[in-house]
């Protein structure tokens, strides 16, 4: 932890976990699903989320998040009529899961188009947030830093061919995780990276085609991400 | 920064102040140039003040909580107090900023949310009583910084984790260190007051009403204004604390490990399960 981590964050109380953490989660879902409109995002609360949502405000926050708001953002406050006003539309549900995170939701994204997405995220304390499913996909992503996500084959080079790319364009990687279903089945590496200056928007169209086995490439930038 | 005897050590080899070290050891184990780490700083000051404005600027309330903090203004305003005017009007600041944060107001987690009211309320009644100037704040702020991020490595700055020791308890401590800090105490007084601070607070849990961070964490954040108070006075004074701050930060974080899950930012335990504390949670509806 630095010291602005202690003496911080700057945020919309009442709690780093189910306020802040849950504006964060919310904007962490939305730069999965990206840039296209969303016909409906339903929220599944689990655990202390489906029972303290009102009395922290988390309802409130994670839809703020969804519209891009971060957890400093006043607009979290009127969030819900934020949403209204915009042709946003959310439901809420609570889902009861054993073994969830007891601070920890499933949104379900459907666009106009029937593309859908779900994703499932936690809020894991101070505001601190973990993205851990992504369509049924089991990973980790704290989107601390600007973070690819690339479903592929599980076949050889597909690492190697990002790390390439990468280093072509000069990106540090913070921290690279693989995650498989089954040997040749289908994969997702998660590598965060530091990045000098504005993020780069056509980087996750290159790595979608910098290997024949890559599938899907999911941009998740935080801070400078779509909104 | 894992240790507040490394840290004293080091001021005495190089010379600098509590602040001045943290502020220079922060730099070297980040990377990030002492200038960029003070602007990050003040900003987070003027966040903070921003919070003390609009906290004191209206009666707000939380969903159990009421809006008293200006009670103790008017109280004050008698002449009469037994605490004096600057532990009345860093309690004033701390409550009034505490129940801000119930009522989803924009605040500086410091460490936490659920102890938000504590620092500001510990600085801005420096500047309320005795007309401190910013950069002293700042210094203040950078060694309540260094004590937060050694207990934080030590032990923990969570409830859910450590119990209220851990989140009210910390920002005492931290504030203590502020104080000792403004008034230019050696970096031996500040690791004294972190210790005298912290040892009075260990063991208190964190049993909030309704899961909720309002009963009792905002009257808690201004009662421990009075604590960190005394435990920078008393380090001030020259008293030290026989057992070394680095020792009872680690006393800190095992008690917080020994605590039953109840007791820990769960809603069952303790107040939250009184007759009072469970009517109050219903009446949220929640």
């Amino acid at each position: 932890m630095g010291f602005l981590d202690i003496i911080g964050p700057v945020m919309i109380g009442p709690s780093s976990s189910h306020t802040a953490g849950a504006a964060r989660l919310g904007k962490l879902a939305r730069a999965c699903w990206g840039d296209d409109p969303v016909g409906e995002v339903v929220l599944f609360l689990r655990g202390s989320f489906a029972f303290t949502s009102k009395g922290h405000g988390t309802d409130k926050a994670l839809v703020a998040g969804l519209l891009g708001m971060e957890p400093d953002d006043e607009g979290i406050r009127t969030a819900l009529a934020t949403a209204a006003e915009r042709g946003f539309p959310f439901r809420f549900e609570r889902e009861d899961v054993d073994g969830a995170h007891p601070n920890s939701v499933r949104f379900l994204f459907s666009g106009r188009d029937g593309r859908t997405m779900e994703i499932v995220g936690a809020s894991v304390g101070g505001g601190a947030v973990e993205l851990q499913e992504i369509d049924g996909f089991s990973l980790k992503v704290s989107g601390d830093l600007p973070t690819l996500v690339t479903f592929h084959r599980d076949v050889h080079g597909v690492v190697a061919a990002v790390a390439a790319l990468l280093a072509d364009r000069k990106i540090n990687i913070a921290s690279m995780t693989l995650h498989r279903k089954a040997r040749g089945g289908l994969a997702s590496l998660v590598a965060e990276m530091e990045m000098e200056g504005n993020p780069d928007h056509a980087l996750p169209g290159d790595v979608a085609k910098v290997h024949p086995a890559i599938v899907r490439v999911v941009p998740l930038y935080g801070r400078g991400g779509p909104s | 920064m894992r240790s507040m005897t490394d840290i004293a050590e080091q001021c005495r080899l190089s010379g600098r102040s509590f602040s001045e070290q943290a502020l220079f050891m922060e730099s070297e184990e980040t990377g990030s140039s002492p200038d960029i780490l003070r602007k990050g700083m003040l900003s987070r000051l003027k966040d903070m003040e921003f919070s003390v404005r609009e906290a004191v600027s209206k009666e707000w309330r939380g969903l159990i909580v009421p809006a008293e903090a200006s009670l103790l203004e008017q109280y004050a305003a008698l002449g009469c107090a037994l605490s004096g005017p600057y532990v009345l009007s860093a309690a004033r600041i701390a409550m009034a900023v505490s129940t801000y944060n119930a009522a989803m107001g924009r605040i500086v987690a410091a460490p936490t949310a659920g102890s938000c009211g504590i620092l500001p309320g510990m600085l801005f009644a420096c500047r309320e009583q005795f007309g401190t100037e910013d950069d002293l704040l700042l210094s203040g702020l950078f060694a309540a910084a260094a004590v937060g991020e050694v207990t934080a490595a030590r032990a923990t700055l969570a409830g859910a984790s450590g119990g209220c020791q851990a989140e009210c308890g910390s920002a005492a401590a931290m504030g203590a260190a502020a104080l000792v800090t403004i008034r230019g105490g050696s970096a031996d007084a500040v690791s004294s007051a972190v210790a005298l601070t912290f040892k009075s607070i260990l063991g208190l849990v964190c049993d909030p009403v309704g899961g909720l961070v309002e009963c009792p964490c905002v009257k808690r954040n201004a009662m421990l204004v009075s604590l960190g108070t005394l435990g920078a006075d008393m380090a001030l004074a020259g008293v030290k604390s026989l057992i070394p701050a680095d020792e009872v930060i680690d006393a800190m974080g095992q008690i917080g490990r020994a605590l039953p899950g109840t007791l820990r930012e769960t809603g069952l335990g303790g107040l939250a399960v009184t007759p009072t504390g469970k009517a109050l949670a219903e009446g949220t509806g929640m």
